[in-house]
């Protein structure tokens, strides 16, 4: 809401300066957003009129004008303005005068002399006109300073409302609320009642009364609406953003801004029969006063005549009933719509109008007739004519109605958390135009009529706070019992694991929830992922059940940014449909942790051969997140090479996949060589062991070493299974150290070299022993792996 | 005895033109070795009578120790000489950098969520989680929202496809329903219910995309609900929030009244610096104020002996303003070359 603060001045003026006055508002909930001035500084200059004038002698624009600038004697100013005519005022800086480029002396133009100059609007910085000088009315009176005569002194104050004070879209308002705030008086305009000179009216008929509960309407008859709109109207409404159209409509516009109540004026001329207030019939249409043709929705409330409808109730008029230059008799309307009955109407139509934006908030029920009133006051001023009887429908079980509400000092204080009294928090709330009865210790608020956001106590509550000061609140150190936290050691916190994995040189990523469907094909083999309705984006229209998409994404986006190695994370929700119970309405929403690496193993250097990274790179990064209790089987993923992907277990349970991006998808994402990726069940990936201790043995450890050839299908996890399951308790630990094919080794097997660490509890081993369980170890290999020793 | 002080000059200069321990040792044995000079003379004494072999041993002795320290003192020398070279030979470039594995980081929005939580579990706030795709009652309903409200509609939020009443949240602010509703059952058989203080950092969506929206971006929740929870209070956590956040106590913050349905009283919080590039500038970076009473209910809580307060808070603001941060778009589009400035 824009306005100007002079008028607001108008009718409350507490004693303080412009920016003190924008803080006050803003602080109590009416935020100040912007504040312009109508006119840059400058000093000189008055209202003069041109009493003759002559072409200048040496120059053929210029002339050589006499003007009365009230100065006692008449003034010689020379001035280029084509459209200098005898008699005309307009503004003038004195010698001596600052305007906004430049200061004025004493000149010579071309060889005469001039004490002044005459101005053009732009040269005082009121706009950008510069057609010539700025014409002033007739009656101005000569000699005045221009800033008091044009009220330049002005400021246009742009407030941002809360969805809850559509009290305060309007003067009226926000003076209201000043004065409260203030305790400075208001004086509001009280229009008085223009009685009926003739009989002529229109029947109304409350069809919707549960969306319309009261109508006014009254035909004025005989107009002028060719009439001017006075300048100080036009000055009031344009400082408060409404851009003059004609004298009708401007006081309409004019009325609602200083009452708070949208009034739309119809040619009387153009209506047939009584007004309806009604819901729309289907296939009708309506042309708006913006050029939009709507068939109106079944929700859209219209304003119709006995043959057509009229206008989008509380929302815009249409074309065809509008006042115009010709009207002669106008019908008024000032109604109360219900806010549920008009909001969201104008949006789903793609604009706004100052009637639906007042009326979706709530306007005052009890202001229609005073509204009406004014309306026509202003009318029979401006524009002559008669005004016939006011017709006031009112569905009076439909009106809203204010309910008093209980205050309780006591708890107002409790959940304040301040000391105030209760007669400052009675004099808050009467000062904001609340009735307040004692009875008892409590105290029966009635709310007035304009305000919509007086439900329950703690509005009134919010009501003593603001007019306390929000600032005036002093902060204080809440109080509650210090329990201590859980700090869980099985579960590492999920910030401990994302620096576990930044550590392992991993960049954390945010990518979208929300995917591309090819994405999902590709990624998670998703051929029914979960839609939304209205995407931003057709590339964002589905919920991943992956984090891999997102992480081939943003490896995708950094290689055209040309990095050479990319290593990042993600932790984040997957979103897949299910038939669990716990689930959000059949959606499940797991946490899980995923990363993808790609490029060199190491940083850029010097020193060692460049390697890409690798399959077994990453195992590492999973192996020392998981912890030992990890494993591993051979698995095929779509979105994986079929030979370089592994299932990831946690105690036989499938918590993740890792392995190889699959060549397609290396050649569709333009990766030119394959990333390797895991992703875990966030979960899983939490799991942290206590430490137990194990007695630390005093024995001497010795380590054999044995080569097996086996099958090259055989897997390390087989062979070391086996072996651990056969090794007995002297067998301490089994390390694969090297694994060999190629010459003297058949193409079909493989050679394991293995480091076996043996170790007696509580004494030396022997070397028999130790014999016995390495031959042990071999047999066992033999029979359950086909293997031999290598020779 | 002048043939003895020669032999001594013969084996300094003998050893000293010995070039290294190898060599030093051949010139050794041409003095002290079977048959070098020192021992031929020590042989010698032999022949003597007793009273001369005890003058001239006592000389040639003399002379022996003579030789044998001026090799020691240049074996010394020698070998002091030979681990200077090596170490020389065996100096570094120490300006060549390190090799190895790099070192990642944490994204900058969740290191301001980290951040966050440290500070609000030092006073003893939950961590608290809640769905994405959330149920329009916990979302909006809950929360009194009302049915028209035009947060609900399509503009505004994303629905899911097909399923009725089913939305990707568009704050945090459901899982306040759902921690009071879990509270409220955990001590659903208790004498008396303890207060609860939670906070719930999380991803929220939007219909929103430009310069300075995301459709997707990060909010926390604030709760805390109790016997005694006050607007000061809040005030006063507020408060030391950000100046703790921010690591500065020169900063003002101000509570503005401020409009939302699940709140009231209502507040917007401003805060200003006193020094750096923001000096003096409101920047908004909060909404908070007193859990509505109808929002209390929903989350099954009686809401005249308990109060609470909860506020609701920008993490990707939040990120901008502590690391000077110009533009929202780029905690999304997953440049390294950005995130990497945020690796501690």
């Amino acid at each position: 809401m824009q306005f100007s603060e002079s008028w607001l001045r108008a009718m409350c003026n507490p004693p303080l300066a412009s920016e003190e006055l924008c803080h006050l508002l803003t602080m109590a909930g009416l935020e100040v957003e912007e504040v312009e001035s109508v006119a840059p500084p400058f000093t000189g200059v008055v209202v003069a009129q041109i009493v003759s004038f002559e072409k200048h002698p040496n120059a053929d624009k210029l002339k050589v004008c006499r003007v009365d600038a009230g100065q006692g004697e008449l003034l010689q100013i020379v001035c280029g303005a084509p459209n200098v005519v005898v008699g005309m005022k307009a503004p003038c800086a004195l010698v001596g005068a600052k305007l906004p480029e430049f200061q004025i002396k004493p000149a010579k133009l071309r060889g005469v002399e001039s004490f002044g100059m005459m101005c053009a609007a732009d040269e005082l910085g009121i706009s950008q006109d510069h057609a010539g000088l700025m014409v002033l009315p007739e009656d101005a009176p000569v000699g005045t300073n221009l800033r008091e005569y044009l009220q330049l002194d002005d400021q246009k104050i742009t407030i941002k409302l809360t969805p809850n004070r559509a009290d305060c879209l309007s003067l009226t308002g926000i003076a209201r609320e000043l004065a409260a705030l203030t305790g400075a008086p208001a004086e509001f305009v009280e229009p008085l009642n223009t009685p009926a000179v003739h009989e002529h009216k229109r029947q109304i008929a409350l069809d919707a009364p549960e969306a319309c509960p009261r109508y006014c309407g009254r035909i004025i008859t005989g107009v002028n609406a060719k009439a001017p709109t006075p300048d100080w109207m036009r000055q009031r409404l344009e400082r408060c953003g409404v851009r003059s159209i004609s004298a009708i409509v401007d006081i309409t516009n004019y009325a609602m801004l200083e009452l708070g109540q949208p009034l739309h004026a119809f040619d009387n001329d153009t209506l047939q029969g009584a007004i309806h207030v009604r819901w729309p019939k289907s296939g009708e249409k309506i042309t708006l006063l913006n050029g939009q043709e709507v068939e109106p929705a079944a929700n859209m409330l219209l304003i119709a005549d006995e043959a057509r409808p009229l206008a989008l109730a509380g929302v815009m008029g249409g074309e065809g009933s509008g006042v115009t230059d010709e009207t002669q008799n106008v019908f008024i309307e000032s109604a109360f719509f219900q806010p549920d009955a008009i909001v969201g109407r104008a949006r789903v139509l793609g604009f706004s109008s100052d009637a639906s934006h007042r009326y979706e908030r709530g306007v005052d029920f009890a202001l229609a007739p005073r509204a009406m009133a004014r309306a026509t006051q202003l009318i029979i001023d401006l524009c002559g004519g008669e005004a016939g009887p006011v017709v006031d429908v009112v569905a009076t079980e439909q009106l809203p109605s204010r309910h008093s509400v209980d205050f309780r000092p006591a708890r107002a204080r409790k959940v304040l958390g301040f000391e105030i009294s209760d007669e400052a928090m009675q004099t808050s709330l009467q000062r904001l135009g609340m009735q307040v009865d004692a009875v008892g210790g409590v105290m029966r608020v009635t709310p007035p009529s304009y305000r919509f956001d007086i439900e329950i106590e703690e509005d009134l509550i919010e009501e003593v706070a603001r007019v306390y000061g929000y600032d005036n609140i002093q902060p204080l150190p809440p109080k509650g019992p210090a329990k201590m936290l859980a700090s869980t050691e099985t579960l590492r916190p999920v910030h401990r694991l994302r620096r576990q994995i930044a550590a392992r040189d991993y960049q954390e990523v945010i990518s979208y929830a929300f995917v591309d469907e090819a994405w999902e094909r590709d990624f998670a083999a998703n051929a029914d992922p979960i839609k939304l309705a209205n995407p931003i984006a057709s590339q964002m229209g589905v919920m991943r059940s992956s984090l891999l998409g997102g992480l081939v994404g943003a490896l995708a986006t950094n290689v055209r940014r040309r990095a050479s190695r990319v290593r990042l994370f993600e932790v984040g929700r997957c979103f897949a449909k299910t038939q669990a119970e716990n689930a959000v309405r059949g959606y499940a929403q797991p946490m899980r942790v995923a990363a993808l690496a790609w490029g060199y193993a190491a940083v850029e250097q010097w020193g060692q051969a460049a390697r890409r990274v690798d399959f077994y790179d990453i195992k590492r990064d999973v192996e020392v997140l998981l912890g030992e209790q990890a494993s591993f089987q051979r698995a095929t993923h779509s979105a994986l090479h079929p030979g370089r992907c592994a299932q990831i277990l946690l105690e036989g349970k499938v918590v993740g996949y890792m392995g190889e991006l699959h060549p397609a998808l290396v050649q569709k994402y333009d990766l030119t060589t394959a990333p390797v990726v895991f992703e875990l069940e966030l979960d899983a990936a939490l799991i942290s062991k206590v430490p137990q201790y194990q007695e630390i043995s005093r024995q001497q450890s010795v380590s054999r070493d044995l080569a097996l050839v086996v099958q090259s299908t055989v897997s390390a996890q087989q062979v070391l299974e086996t072996l651990t399951c056969a090794g007995g308790q002297n067998v301490r630990a089994i390390e694969i150290f090297d694994v060999y094919t190629g010459k003297g080794i058949d193409p079909d097997q493989k050679s394991i070299a293995l480091r076996v660490s043996l170790q007696h509890s509580d004494r030396t081993l022997e070397e028999a022993e130790i014999e016995n369980s390495m031959q042990t170890l071999v047999a066992a290999a033999q029979t359950n792996l086909g293997a031999r020793l290598r020779g | 005895m002048n043939n003895l002080d020669q032999l001594l000059k013969d084996a300094a200069a003998a050893f000293a033109a010995a070039t290294d321990i190898n060599a030093l040792e051949q010139v050794k044995a041409k003095f002290l070795g079977k048959s070098g000079s020192v021992t031929e003379l020590l042989k010698g004494l032999a022949k003597l009578d007793p009273e001369a072999r005890k003058e001239a041993g006592a000389l040639i002795n003399r002379c022996k120790k003579g030789v044998e320290d001026f090799l020691e003192a240049r074996r010394e020398a020698l070998r002091t000489a030979q681990l200077e070279a090596q170490l020389a030979a065996e100096a570094l470039d120490v300006t060549l950098p390190g090799r190895g594995m790099g070192t990642g980081g944490l994204h900058p929005v969740v290191r301001t969520q980290e951040r966050f939580e440290t500070l609000f579990r030092s006073i003893g706030f939950e961590v608290a989680e809640g769905p994405e795709i959330e149920e329009d009652w916990f979302n909006f309903t809950a929360l009194n929202t009302p049915d028209n409200h035009p947060a609900r509609s399509m503009h505004d939020t994303f629905y899911i496809e097909g399923a009725k009443d089913v939305l990707l949240r568009t704050h945090t602010s459901p899982v306040q329903i759902r921690a009071m509703k879990a509270h409220v059952a955990r001590y659903a058989n208790a004498e008396s219910m303890p207060e609860l203080r939670i906070i719930a950092p999380g991803r929220v969506y939007r219909v929103d995309s430009d310069a300075t929206h995301s459709p997707m971006f990060h909010q926390v929740e604030g709760l805390w609900v109790g016997e005694d929870i006050s607007f000061a209070g809040l005030k006063g956590v507020i408060v030391d929030f950000l100046q703790r956040f921010f690591e500065t106590d020169e900063m003002q913050v101000r509570f503005r009244p401020s409009f939302f349905p699940f709140t009231e009283p209502s507040a917007e919080i401003d805060f200003a610096f006193m020094s750096g590039p923001n000096k003096g500038r409101w920047l908004e970076i909060a909404g908070c104020g007193m859990v509505h009473p109808n929002v209390l209910k929903h989350g099954g809580i009686d809401a005249q002996r308990y109060t609470g307060f909860a506020f609701g808070m920008g993490l990707d603001r939040l990120t901008m303003l502590r690391y000077g941060v110009n533009d929202l778009r780029l905690f999304f589009e997953n440049d390294q070359r950005f995130l990497a400035q945020f690796q501690d």
